[in-house]
């Protein structure tokens, strides 16, 4: 009974069309909100300007070391002694200087644009909290609490929808970085950071971690999905919800009765816990633990029975639990839809 | 190609003295402190005001007059023994000089006295709040650099006594006194920080 | 030779050689006070940290090889990079230019030591130790008080998670204490360095005459006065939030992280100037010779390098960008970081000029001096590009950086450093270094620098953050992660063929004689090696290129010189 059970729920999630990231590889060239792109044009501007000054002076210290190479036959003397040239240094030193002046002129436009966008009343308003090695997201008008993957609603021309980004830290300095989607944040202990972003193409985008932070900072990635309004709408009303009630009574005890509860929140039931990952709605996310491990049965499976196998030094500790406890435990955590 | 011998030699006996290589030393290492101190005052100013919980400092510092005026008078006292040695006086060097190790000691007297009282009566420590962090860390450091200078003076002191002939070392013994003086100076200021600033 | 008037051996007859027994060696080299053996000490443990530090690149590399490598575990791979930027920095960089200074500044300012021979002892013997402790941390093993081993909290050691309670056990603290000695070995130095060149110049040799390594040499003393402490300070509040309960930065009790990264940062910056200043130094007398034309613009690299040292006193806060300060601090961070490039691109332009119609030699030193102003000129640009706040935002913290300073440091410092060694060791032991096997030395650690760390920047620009023990497949880093990885074997190969040129030259290389490379400078005035007290009697100059005046009487350079 309970391997068909188990049949049924990896059959049904494998089904489900993992959504493979659409936007995976994070070229900072190719952005798709207004912070990450105001940065990609100041960017360009930049490499443009450092490219010319390299090929003017590359192409001057080559031409020095063809030419005055010393040949055989050259003469043995020493050649004229020339001291320096007042109009040359002069030359060099106000060109650079006109340079600087241009570059730091788009600078500061730039990153006002930036960091004192004001944020209109109707953004999405998230508060990020980073953990030592996950990622927890709230939304404190939407009454929400997720983790490690943040939805956010599709930003288009005619309907301007902003996000913005509260950041806080748990425990240390950590790091937000989307690169498609904006420039980095660094999440920092007794801070309050703050952020925008307002994404132009629906899609799954993936960030990570930037600021050390630790064993597992390799592993703590980000996950953004950007909705189209309507997904989002739906999204939200799914997350809203309470969990549902339990369909056995034995899987869920099964989790109610291993420690689990000391660190994770199950809403409806009496698992409170706060130091982990809320697990309300578990099985709504693409992946399992911050990682880019696919979420299934198998893998939370393998998961529980062994987190520091997946990410050593973790804090999730290795409890010791039967075959039959982890299908019970797996069987009620996998209908936490 | 050999070339040394052709080389214009100076008929000098020893180096030309640009500079005393003494003073210009020292000058470097107060340049060094001063640079440590200010890391320490900052730290200070940046977390005023900034404890959570008491005691704060209106609640608990006292301007320490007496021991201020100590310390600052035994800069003059030092640069009197400096004059004294200069002139070969060797009693009025020791007079002035034990003045000076009493006065400093007379300031680091005071400077327990009052941290007695903030740790036994107040009940502020370093691990307190942000205040006793920044507070016995800046007027800590400052001790420490006095007791340093005191423990040198004392010395110099006994060496005197013991019929050393100091007046050879007359250099030396300023370069002490300029850090005496310098040690005087960040009092000042984190005397003005801490009990006028902060308080 | 005849008309050399220093004796060539030191004075030690047949009786007193048969004495000289390995214990007198030993003790001669332990308790010496000698500026020439004491710089010479300094570059030998820099260069044997140099290997450790390599060993731990390795590591690093062969780990990334791949995506979900498991060659080495997370914390293994963490205490790896801490380990190796913390002794590039403290225990290869800082000691290899002391080791320039103290062997070179007596004896091109005409002086017989420097103006503290004993206070130099400490500071080599602290920076010894201090590196000795570092390693000694590998020791201190799980169950010893708890987490022991080597630091992990990576070379800056960001607040709070160097706190005790995200640190618990010893490594940070060996970390702290490591660099608290190797700093004020480094500050001892620099109060030396200064107290040498202001009062024991040689008769004549105003400052204006002073060789621009030691001018250049002072400003790296200023900075090393003015920034370490800020570092040090840092470190003993660190200490006292971990054993006495302080609040510093302990953030669960209203410490602040941000104040760490200010301390930090205003030693940090300065301290990768005080790194490559030092470079700059030595390629500023080697390129002059090898194109046989004085430096271009004399003054203006005297200013130029006191513009740096003054203005780098003022950009710290760009390597936080991303920490959230208000946008007008990032964008004065940004304008004054732009500004310091001027500076340095006056130098480099100085240096082109400079071989601008010369008659350019290309021996081993002058090619590592090409190759640097190459790279450098790269690494100065990246550098602006990070100048740019928004642009940084998206370069920081990821492989873009670390390709950067790999840039500065590789590219740019440790091929000065090669330069100076090749144009120098034939004074400090009388023979030449071989320019056959130095081509070898040269041409692989090139390619290998540039296999490794072309493709970084690359990485960096699709998103690739820095300190990360492993990484997924399908995010674009895999083929340059790859690629970079075999450019660890090229550069291997290279410092083997460094490392037998060295043990081969010192053992049969051609003899040098005083003056090899035809140079102008004091130091090619004396014997090679030279004796203890380096002039027997001490020379007058009448101008910056004494040896010039010397060799071409009919057009020295006092004639040109204002002063």
């Amino acid at each position: 009974m309970l391997q068909f059970r188990l049949l049924g729920a990896f059959l049904f999630f494998s089904a489900t069309v993992t959504a493979q990231p659409t936007h995976a590889i994070g070229n900072i060239f190719k952005p798709l909100a207004t912070p990450a792109e105001l940065v990609s044009e100041l960017s360009i501007l930049t490499l443009v300007i450092c490219a010319a000054v390299f090929l003017v002076v590359a192409a001057l210290l080559a031409y020095a070391v063809i030419r005055f190479g010393y040949r055989e036959g050259d003469s043995r003397s020493e050649p004229p002694q020339v001291y320096g040239s007042n109009q040359v240094e002069i030359a060099w030193t106000v060109v650079p200087i006109l340079i600087v002046f241009v570059l730091a002129m788009s600078t500061a436009r730039i990153t006002s644009a930036v960091q004192d966008q004001r944020i209109p009343k109707d953004a999405v308003n998230v508060t990020v909290i980073g953990h030592q090695w996950w990622w927890e997201f709230r939304y404190p008008d939407l009454k929400i609490i997720t983790a490690n993957e943040l939805h956010v609603p599709l930003s288009t021309a005619s309907q301007r929808k902003l996000t913005y980004l509260t950041l806080l830290s748990a425990d240390v300095a950590h790091g937000f970085w989307v690169p498609q989607l904006a420039g980095k944040t660094d999440v920092i202990p007794n801070r309050t950071n703050r952020m925008w972003i307002d994404p132009k193409e629906a899609g799954v985008y993936l960030g990570n971690c930037s600021e050390y932070c630790g064993t597992q900072h390799a592993k703590m990635e980000l996950r953004v999905v950007v909705d189209t309004p309507e997904n989002f709408e739906k999204w939200v009303a799914q997350e809203q919800q309470r969990a549902p009630a339990a369909e056995s009574a034995d899987n869920q005890r099964a989790f109610l009765r291993s420690g689990c509860i000391a660190c994770h929140t199950v809403t409806g039931t009496p698992a409170l816990g706060r130091l982990g990952p809320d697990l309300t709605h578990l099985m709504s996310r693409e992946t399992i633990a911050a990682t880019e491990v696919p979420m299934n049965a198998n893998t939370l499976r393998d998961w529980i029975k062994d987190p520091q196998r997946l990410k050593p030094g973790n804090k999730m500790p290795t409890i010791k639990l039967s075959d039959t406890q982890l299908d019970q435990m797996v069987a009620y955590l996998t209908t936490l839809q | 190609m050999s070339t040394a011998a052709a080389l214009p030699l100076s008929t000098a006996q020893s180096e030309v003295q640009n500079l005393d290589r003494g003073k210009v030393g020292f000058v470097c290492l107060i340049l060094t402190e001063v640079a440590l101190f200010s890391i320490f005052v900052t730290a200070y100013l940046f977390f005023m005001g900034k404890s959570q919980t008491g005691p704060y400092p209106a609640d608990v510092l006292t301007v320490p007059v007496w021991g201020t005026i100590c310390l600052l008078s035994s800069s003059l006292t030092a640069e009197l023994a400096v004059r004294s040695l200069r002139a070969n006086a060797k009693a009025r060097f020791q007079l002035w000089l034990g003045v000076t190790v009493l006065l400093g000691a007379e300031f680091l007297r005071q400077t327990a006295i009052e941290w007695h009282k903030l740790i036994r009566v107040d009940g502020l420590t370093i691990s307190t709040n942000v205040f006793g962090t920044t507070y016995y860390s800046l007027v800590g450091l400052h001790a420490s650099h006095v007791v340093i200078g005191l423990t040198l003076l004392l010395l110099v002191f006994a060496l005197g006594l013991s019929g050393a002939s100091l007046h050879r070392h007359e250099r030396r013994v300023e370069l002490l006194s300029w850090y005496w003086h310098f040690v005087d100076a960040v009092w000042v200021v984190v005397f003005t920080v801490v009990y006028i600033i902060g308080r | 030779m005849a008309s050399v008037p220093y004796p060539l051996d030191k004075g030690r007859g047949a009786a007193a050689k048969r004495a000289y027994s390995w214990t007198r060696f030993a003790h001669e080299w332990v308790l010496t006070v000698d500026h020439k053996q004491l710089g010479l000490m300094y570059i030998i443990i820099a260069l044997l940290f140099f290997v450790a530090s390599g060993l731990q690149a390795a590591v690093i590399r062969a780990q990334l090889m791949y995506p979900d490598n498991h060659l080495v575990s997370p914390q293994a791979f963490n205490r790896m990079f801490t380990m190796h930027g913390t002794t590039m920095v403290f225990f290869v960089g800082m000691p290899f230019i002391a080791g320039l200074a103290n062997y070179l500044i007596p004896l091109m300012i005409g002086a017989r030591d420097m103006a503290f021979p004993r206070l130099n002892a400490l500071g080599f013997w602290l920076t010894l130790f201090g590196g000795i402790l570092l390693y000694s941390s590998y020791f201190a093993w799980a169950g010893m008080a708890g987490q022991g081993s080597a630091p992990d909290v990576g070379w800056f050691a960001y607040a709070p998670l160097t706190e005790k309670a995200f640190s618990p056990g010893t490594s940070t603290d060996f970390w702290i204490l490591s660099i608290i000695m190797s700093s004020t070995g480094s500050t001892i130095t620099a109060i030396n360095v200064l107290a040498t060149a202001l009062c024991l110049r040689t008769e004549g040799m105003t400052l204006a005459r002073m060789p621009l390594f030691v001018w250049m040499f002072c400003v790296v003393a200023f900075q090393i006065l003015v920034a370490l402490p800020p570092l040090t300070a840092a470190q003993v509040m660190l200490l006292l939030d971990r054993f006495l309960g302080a609040h510093f930065f302990d953030t669960r009790a209203s410490g602040d992280a941000v104040l760490w990264q200010h301390f930090f940062w205003l030693f940090g910056h300065p301290e990768v100037y005080i790194l490559m200043i030092p470079g700059f130094a030595s390629v500023t007398e080697i390129i002059p010779v090898f194109s046989r034309k004085p430096i271009f613009g004399r003054a203006a690299m005297i200013g130029a390098s006191v513009s740096i040292g003054l203005i780098s006193l003022g950009v710290w806060a760009h390597h936080m960008y991303t920490v959230g300060l208000p946008s007008k601090a990032n964008i004065f961070f940004a304008v004054s970081t732009m500004l310091v490039g001027v500076p340095t691109g006056i130098k480099i332009f100085n240096w082109t000029a400079t071989m601008w119609g010369g008659r350019i030699r290309f021996q081993t030193p002058m090619l590592f001096c090409i190759a640097f102003l190459f790279q450098f000129l790269i690494a100065g640009l990246t550098g602006i590009m990070l100048a740019v706040a928004p642009f940084d935002w998206q370069l920081g913290d990821s492989y873009f950086v670390v390709a950067h300073f790999h840039y500065t440091l590789i590219g740019g410092l440790l091929c000065t450093l090669f330069a100076a060694v090749y144009y120098w060791f034939p004074k400090a032991t009388g023979k030449m270094l071989s320019e056959r096997l130095g081509k070898w030395h040269f041409w692989l650690l090139m390619i290998g620098f540039h296999v490794t760390f072309d493709p970084l920047h690359f990485a960096g620009l699709l998103g690739m953050p820095r300190r990360i023990y492993t990484y997924p497949p399908g995010r674009g880093w895999e083929g340059f992660n790859y690629f970079a990885s075999w450019g660890v074997v090229i550069q291997a190969a290279g410092i083997a063929f460094f490392v037998w040129n060295v043990v081969d030259s010192l053992w049969r290389g051609r003899k040098a004689g005083n003056d090899p490379w035809d140079a102008w400078t004091l130091e090619w005035s004396t014997t090679s090696p030279p004796p203890e007290y380096n002039f027997a009697v001490a020379p007058i100059v009448r101008s910056s290129r004494p040896l010039w005046d010397l060799k071409h009487p009919e057009d020295p350079d006092w004639k040109y010189e204002q002063s």
